[in-house]
């Protein structure tokens, strides 16, 4: 592993990197198992896996505050997980079992915990960029200066509702991050043959929503542009749009034999870009670990995820009952 | 100790597969990431990696083998210091419990049952019949226009969490005219104008509700709002079930629905059937005045999306409307405008009109029709009509919708399994024209139903 060259020492605590560190391998770990849990058969339909793009939610995690809200579309494990789900919940949810964070009535596409902000989990793509918006939209409505982190893919940027969207959003000042992660591929179409102008941050220009590419593969760098955009949200000023430039080692999705790319490609990523070796080459040239140190954070990651896979395999599936419920809310007594 | 390598599922429909390559072969170091084998699924060519590091022991399933079932071993994975000796196949341990590999049978699902399965044995329900208002309340002739005008104003009054969307709502009053004083009671915060982007507004608003507002978002005309049904269908109506309960969208998607005068194909469409069929949905049509108000109020307050069909042709019509400080009508409740013997005839929204007018000439004749207004469509209230039927034996219903899954149809199949042995004829819906809608103004009458095909299908239905 190259360790990449940097210019400036990184302006981060120890006890910050090993967060960073921690929260990222959770996800790969969690993903790993989710991957072969699908293999066993135990998962099912569509699962799309977040490995290699770890450093995005991570970074800006970092700069979320209590009430901030975050809606993505379909890969989701890793917003998950970044923003404080419990594992156990999100991996019965991929097994389609009653401990899932839906009971099992969402799956892998389809999970949300309003206890921790996080509104979904979308299998629709650019659908969830509006409904990212409409949050804003409710926060700068009751007079709080919460932000809202919407994510998004290069594929999802083609989608029209997105433009609506930035529109509205510039127009009315919504505390909204528009997050574009980049993986360079919606499903197996690359950038350059879906995309006619390849750099995306650049689209707000049109609305007047300022817009920075970020290297999604330095955790630290997410997290510095993350700082800048929520600022300019909270303080009123509007949408911001971050692109994040990362990428995913594996398909798009569990069936995806990814003949788009070559195995080089993905292995040159990998062996030269990984976020998490950056992370870790970080912690010890830094001395603020040691091999051991790290060792202990691999072994205490791996007891949570196998931990979740057990749980999600003991878990049993939902109550026939289930069938029928949550399709409407029963009506609340209202206010005077 | 040993790992078994399980043929794994490489696709959401994979049962089994082909292992076509091996690419590593016994005695081989192997780590986590490594491609392991090919694997053809029922879609692709997969490659296969490792997800633990070791040596593999054993090939256990020879390549170019066809039909190998998910979940089959097909190696063996060796730890440091064990040796393909160790290697017991009925001892070493699967990576974890495989799951049922045979999908479990389908039970009989009863697909042909709309709801948890019923009494099969007709019985006469017993709908509340209760009326809209107690006897005796002051009522005052007010038009469709100024009754859900008043609605929205008492909603907005009565919960800061209620605001309203749409184009043209707030500095132009309205293009019908609806929300005409809104913006200079409430301001700007509270009706908001939007651009012309309806699957965007439409999106921010399902977003607002999921944040904990209430928004009232307004479709200049729900024609447009086919712009904006993915996030009706895909985000409001289903988040509630796929979120296991936590989050639902309370909000109203109100607008003018179906044909108006002369406006052709595009601007001239009913909705009704379209989202009666969604479940999660609420669907109102009113027809009258008084319940434009209540069920407007009703929709403000339900804690679902709330599909709110207007009529512009109905906008300017008089009713009686109950002067009274909070009043509302329940969901989920038909109103019976006239009672008869002889035929039912069930309604909702403009196709009031027709049944009404056809229920007064019958009457001229002696024949005592029952008037259903349905009023919502979700939830649908078929006790009132079932019962009603068991009554008259005879049954027509009217709408000004497509004839191909309509609203008539949904009610013809309710009537043949709860009432089948009361049916002295069968139901005839009279609908729409299956056809665009035409500009000329002699071939749009025609594509509408109308008070005489209803008099016919009464005609027919009572073998006169």
């Amino acid at each position: 592993m190259a360790a990449r060259k940097s210019t400036k020492k990184p302006n981060v605590s120890a006890e910050e990197l090993k967060q960073y560190y921690r929260d990222m391998l959770l996800i790969r770990r969690f993903e790993e198992k989710a991957g072969q849990l699908y293999g066993m058969g135990l998962i099912g339909g569509f699962c799309h896996l977040y490995i290699g793009q770890e450093a995005v939610v991570v970074g800006l995690e970092a700069t979320a505050e209590e009430g901030d809200k975050r809606i993505t579309t379909y890969r989701d494990h890793g917003h998950m997980l970044a923003c404080g789900m419990n594992p156990d919940g999100v991996m019965a949810e991929l097994t389609g079992r009653e401990g899932g964070y839906s009971r099992g009535k969402g799956g892998s596409m389809h999970m949300f915990s309003k206890e921790k902000d996080f509104y979904g989990g979308h299998g629709i793509v650019g659908a969830n960029v509006p409904l990212g918006a409409g949050l804003a939209f409710a926060d700068k409505y009751k007079g709080t200066d919460r932000v809202t982190f919407t994510y998004f893919g290069d594929g999802a940027a083609n989608q029209g509702q997105v433009y609506e969207t930035f529109n509205m959003a510039a127009l009315w000042d919504l505390p909204v991050v528009f997050v574009i992660e980049n993986n360079q591929y919606a499903m197996g179409t690359s950038q350059q043959r879906s995309t006619s102008t390849p750099e995306i941050y650049t689209r707000g220009d049109a609305f007047g929503i300022p817009g920075e590419a970020v290297d999604g593969m330095d955790v630290l760098a997410v997290r510095d542009a993350g700082q800048k955009a929520v600022k300019h949200c909270r303080a009123g000023k509007g949408p911001y749009i971050l692109e994040i430039k990362t990428y995913r080692y594996r398909g798009h999705s569990m069936s995806d034999p990814a003949k788009y790319r070559t195995r080089e490609e993905v292995q040159k990523m990998r062996e030269e870009k990984d976020a998490i070796e950056h992370v870790r080459d970080l912690l010890l040239q830094g001395e603020h670990a040691t091999e051991e140190d790290l060792k202990a954070i691999d072994k205490e990651i791996k007891d949570v995820v196998n931990a979740s896979a057990e749980f999600a395999k003991e878990s049993p599936e939902p109550d026939e009952a289930e069938l029928w419920t949550d399709i409407y809310a029963e009506t609340t007594p209202q206010k005077a | 100790m040993a790992t078994e390598i399980l043929m794994p599922a490489l696709s959401p429909t994979m049962e089994e597969g082909t292992l076509a390559k091996w690419l590593v072969k016994e005695g081989d170091t192997v780590s986590a990431g490594d491609i392991l084998a090919e694997i053809e699924t029922d879609k692709a060519t997969m490659e296969f990696e490792a997800v633990d590091e070791g040596t593999l022991g054993k090939i256990l399933v020879a390549e170019g083998t066809e039909g190998v079932k998910v979940n089959t071993p097909i190696a063996v994975l060796l730890e440091e210091g064990e040796s393909a000796d160790d290697i017991d196949t009925a001892g070493a341990s699967g990576a974890g419990a495989p799951a049922s590999a045979e999908p479990e049978p389908e039970a009989a699902k009863g697909a042909d049952t709309p709801a948890p399965a019923r009494a099969a044995a007709p019985q006469a329900p017993a709908p509340d019949r209760s009326p809209d208002w107690p006897e005796g309340t002051e009522t005052r002739n007010q038009t469709v226009r100024e009754a859900l005008n008043a609605a929205i104003a008492e909603e907005l009054r009565r919960d800061d969490d209620v605001f309203l969307m749409g184009e043209e709502v707030a500095e132009y009053e309205g293009a019908y005219k609806i929300t005409q004083g809104l913006l200079d009671e409430f301001g700007a915060r509270r009706i908001i104008d939007t651009p012309i982007t309806e699957h965007g507004f439409a999106g921010i608003g399902v977003g607002a509700a999921f944040g904990g507002l209430r928004p009232i978002v307004e479709f200049m005309t729900w024609n447009f709002a086919m712009q904006a049904i993915d996030q009706i269908i895909n985000s409001a109506a289903k988040t509630l079930y796929m979120s296991g309960g936590q989050m639902g969208c309370p909000m109203v998607f109100r607008g003018p629905n179906g044909a108006a005068a002369r406006v052709g194909a595009q601007h001239s469409q009913d909705y009704a059937a379209w989202y009666a069929h969604i479940p999660g949905l609420r669907v109102v049509q009113p027809y009258s005045a008084s319940d434009y108000k209540g069920l407007f109020k009703s929709a403000v307050r339900d804690p679902n999306p709330v599909i709110f069909l207007e009529n512009e042709i109905l906008y300017g019509k008089s009713f009686e409307v109950p002067v009274m400080d909070d009043f509302t009508v329940p969901f989920g409740k038909a109103r019976v405008w006239r009672e008869g013997g002889d035929v039912t005839l069930v309604s909702f929204g403009i196709g009031m009109t027709y049944a009404m007018e056809a229920a007064e000439k019958l009457a001229e004749d002696g024949v005592q029709a029952e008037v259903i207004d349905l009023r919502t469509l979700r939830p649908m209230d078929t006790d009132t009509v079932v019962a009603s039927v068991m009554k008259t034996n005879r049954c027509v219903t009217i709408e000004e919708g497509w004839p191909v899954a309509s609203i008539g149809n949904h009610i013809s199949a309710v009537l043949m399994s709860r009432a089948f042995d009361y049916l002295d004829a069968p139901v005839i819906n009279c609908t729409g024209k299956d056809v665009p809608m035409p500009y000329a103004a002699n071939l749009e009458k025609m594509a509408l139903t109308s008070t005489d095909e209803v008099l016919e299908a009464v005609r027919q239905v009572t073998y006169r």
